[in-house]
């Protein structure tokens, strides 16, 4: 197979696959760094642009599929894989997706390398900047912030699919054929999001400190499981300092665009400047719903009215750290009434038979994900269903099977009945970014509104008898001005 | 040679017309754009660079990727908000088709005009919908953005099937492939035309054929 195609076409073909799967890789992370990516075209070619596609290339991510590579290619047999996952602040962590790059032994040992496997290469690597946008794991990714990140893991060999749990599924981005092989990159992602109470996740250290945007190194230390991923936002090392990753400056090769137009024939090469190195910051992304079907409930706070509190300032990362009693965070405190909780089930398919069994189903889970109003959700009429479940305040505490699952611990005392656990209370449709817990405010404040005076038996049979006194002399000033009135009803006719 | 012809349809709010249509036109012509060609003395030619830029839409969950050329989008942008006009001028439940045609001139010898040849017609069937309240509208919103994902895989599905492709032309023959009037990148040569029908689903008066490119002028 190898003896058909010529030394210069091998090499050719090496080069283009070494490539392409370093700017697959490049291409995947980026999509998960959780910011809208933009590079320009440029009508010049610099020579440094693979495969004729403006994709930047990050230095750890390149070190790090390099370092997967270990010196190999994608080959039958040798699958690159780029694995996404997704960490809570609790330690928790779940697979998304796995890309596979891989080879099989199909060969199209006519086509030409030089000109067709590299033009298809770079449609391939089209269509994986589309297909990477439309994939669930993007959504989440554009929503990661201070409560979850997105991770890749980067590893050379055998496909592994047993973290994507059941029912996932699979969408072929493409495939190009070769004189060695047909190069196929594909996807399979989770399609089961739900943090059910049996579940599959992995317990590890949680993240401290982790407000992404201000690290210098990255969130996780050399000592992590190889199996724990890398963070798809952190701010790369800074030019100046030369970084871990000195980036591609000793290794890149260029690559060569030159092609014939008729008939193909060789490519001439011509030295060029190696490209510059690249910083990129990432942006982190405030927190959001995401459209799968899951519930979050949201974490209780303790003492004092409720009132929004404001998100967390940049640096400000107590609420993710080991909390103290009486810190905000995802804990639970035992109930006196009145207790709001407002859970929004993401899945519009999902209507459950009994909606407190549902609810019981979730309640291991809480403070993973932090709502945004303003995200696009659509709440169900589930949290119409739990405002219902809610008590006034002055009505005697009634356990209920929503509250009685929500003990995570011991009772703080009895002494707790005038002291009001209020919980981030966030109303539909409300936005944070506008007056904030405005529409919240107001909820309040008109939930328990008093009885209105006319309602009172004393006034009402007051303001009776006053009307009937007066209807005397009502009546006589309108057969007076009886004329006007005619007139006024006419007009109307 | 054939015509390679794809269908695609959708079913979007009429404030989704816009994007959804740009959406999947951007999306095809990401493929089918390349960076301008450079020809070089001993017949060769080096490409340049095609940038990406993504697009969250407004009214609909989805993100799509198209090429960094404003140009490029000033022009699909005109032709997809005149048919997105002819739509709701067509009436509230309209229906329509807007297709992009891929094609090549072949050189005529006078006095006969350029043939323009398509070798691909990706046609986008949009049906209109009127939504009763704000809940319908939200779910509209996810499912069309569901939809449109659904859509891009088609779309990607078929380009990698790697079928017929124009061959890459000479200098002087570029025109006849490429359109090179952009500064910044290369798509092929195409061309954008709608239709309208009512809701009987009859082609009326009003069906109109607006080209982007006059490719029957001298």
């Amino acid at each position: 197979m190898d003896g058909d195609l010529s030394l210069q076409d091998k090499k050719d073909l090496d080069k283009f696959i070494k490539f392409f799967a370093l700017k697959t890789v490049q291409v995947i992370v980026q999509a998960r760094l959780g910011e809208k990516i933009f590079t320009r075209s440029s009508s010049s070619p610099t020579g440094s642009d693979w495969f004729n596609l403006a994709i930047k290339d990050i230095p750890e991510v390149t070190h790090e599929a390099k370092k997967a590579l270990a010196g190999q290619l994608p080959g039958i047999g040798r699958s690159m894989c780029v694995e996404i996952s997704l960490k809570t602040s609790e330690g928790d962590s779940m697979e998304l997706e796995t890309w596979c790059l891989e080879m099989n032994e199909k060969c199209d040992k006519d086509i030409k390398v030089s000109y067709t496997v590299y033009n298809r290469l770079s449609v391939l690597l089209k269509s994986l900047l589309a297909i990477t946008r439309v994939t669930p794991a993007y959504k989440l990714s554009r929503k990661q912030g201070h409560d979850y990140v997105i991770l890749y893991r980067i590893y050379f060999g055998e496909v592994q699919l047993t973290g994507l749990g059941e029912g996932f599924q699979s969408v072929r981005v493409g495939v190009v054929g070769t004189p060695v092989g047909t190069v196929t990159l594909s996807c399979a992602y989770r399609t089961n999001l739900a943090f059910m109470s049996s579940r599959q996740f992995q317990r590890s250290a949680p993240i401290t400190g982790i407000i992404v945007d201000h690290f210098v190194d990255p969130p996780f230390n050399s000592q992590r499981p190889p199996t724990m991923g890398h963070p798809c936002n952190y701010r790369a090392p800074d030019d100046e300092e030369g970084g871990p990753f000195p980036g591609v400056q000793d290794s890149q090769e260029v690559c060569t665009t030159s092609f014939s137009t008729s008939p193909p024939s060789q490519v001439s090469e011509r030295p060029l400047a190696p490209p510059p190195l690249l910083l990129l910051s990432f942006i982190p992304v405030t927190l959001s719903f995401f459209s799968f079907p899951m519930l979050m409930l949201y974490p209780v706070k303790e003492g004092g009215v409720a009132s929004s509190p404001a998100p967390p300032a940049p640096g400000a990362d107590a609420h993710l750290a080991d909390p103290a009693p009486n810190t905000p965070c995802s804990r639970y405190y035992p109930p006196p009434p009145p207790r709001l909780l407002h859970v929004a089930c993401l899945s519009r398919s999902l209507t459950p038979a009994d909606p407190l069994e549902f609810l019981n189903t979730f309640t291991r889970k809480v403070g993973a994900f932090v709502n945004k109003p303003n995200a696009q959700v659509c709440y169900m009429t589930l949290e119409l269903l739990l405002f219902s479940l809610v008590h006034p305040p002055d009505s005697p505490p009634c356990p209920s099977p929503l509250q009685a699952s929500l003990h995570s611990e011991s009772s703080e005392g009895s002494g707790q009945q005038e002291d009001f656990v209020m919980v981030d209370f966030r109303p539909a449709f409300s936005k944070d970014d506008l007056l904030p817990m405005d529409l919240g405010t107001f909820y309040r404040e008109f939930q328990n509104p008093p009885q209105l005076a006319s309602l009172s038996l004393n006034i009402s049979s007051q303001s009776m008898a006053e009307d009937l006194d007066s209807l005397p002399e009502k009546l006589r000033i309108y057969e007076k001005n009886i004329d006007e009135f005619d007139a006024f009803v006419d007009m109307l006719q | 040679m054939n015509c390679r012809s794809e269908v695609l349809e959708v079913t979007v709010e009429a404030r989704q017309v816009e994007e959804a249509m740009l959406a999947l036109l951007h999306t095809v012509l990401l493929h089918r754009s390349t960076g301008k060609f450079h020809y070089k003395k001993e017949g060769t030619y080096s490409i340049g660079t095609v940038g990406t830029l993504d697009i969250d839409c407004d009214f609909i969950d989805f993100t799509f990727v198209r090429v960094s050329s404003e140009e490029l989008d000033r022009m699909i942008r005109k032709a997809v908000n005149e048919f997105k006009d002819a739509l709701s001028n067509s009436g509230s439940d309209g229906m329509g088709q807007i297709s992009l045609e891929f094609y090549q001139k072949k050189k005529s010898r006078w006095p006969f005009s350029d043939e323009c040849i398509p070798w691909e017609v990706w046609s986008i069937k949009v049906n209109v919908v009127n939504l009763a309240n704000e809940q319908e509208r939200q779910i509209c919103l996810e499912k069309v953005g569901e939809k449109l994902g659904e859509k891009v895989i088609n779309v990607v599905e078929v380009i990698n099937r790697h079928e017929y492709l124009p061959k890459m032309p000479t200098q002087s023959e570029v025109d006849n492939v490429f359109d090179t009037s952009l500064k910044d990148v290369q798509p092929y040569l195409y061309k954008i035309s709608y239709q309208i029908t009512d809701t009987l689903g009859t082609s009326v008066s009003t069906t109109m054929r607006r080209l982007i490119k006059d490719t029957l002028a001298l």
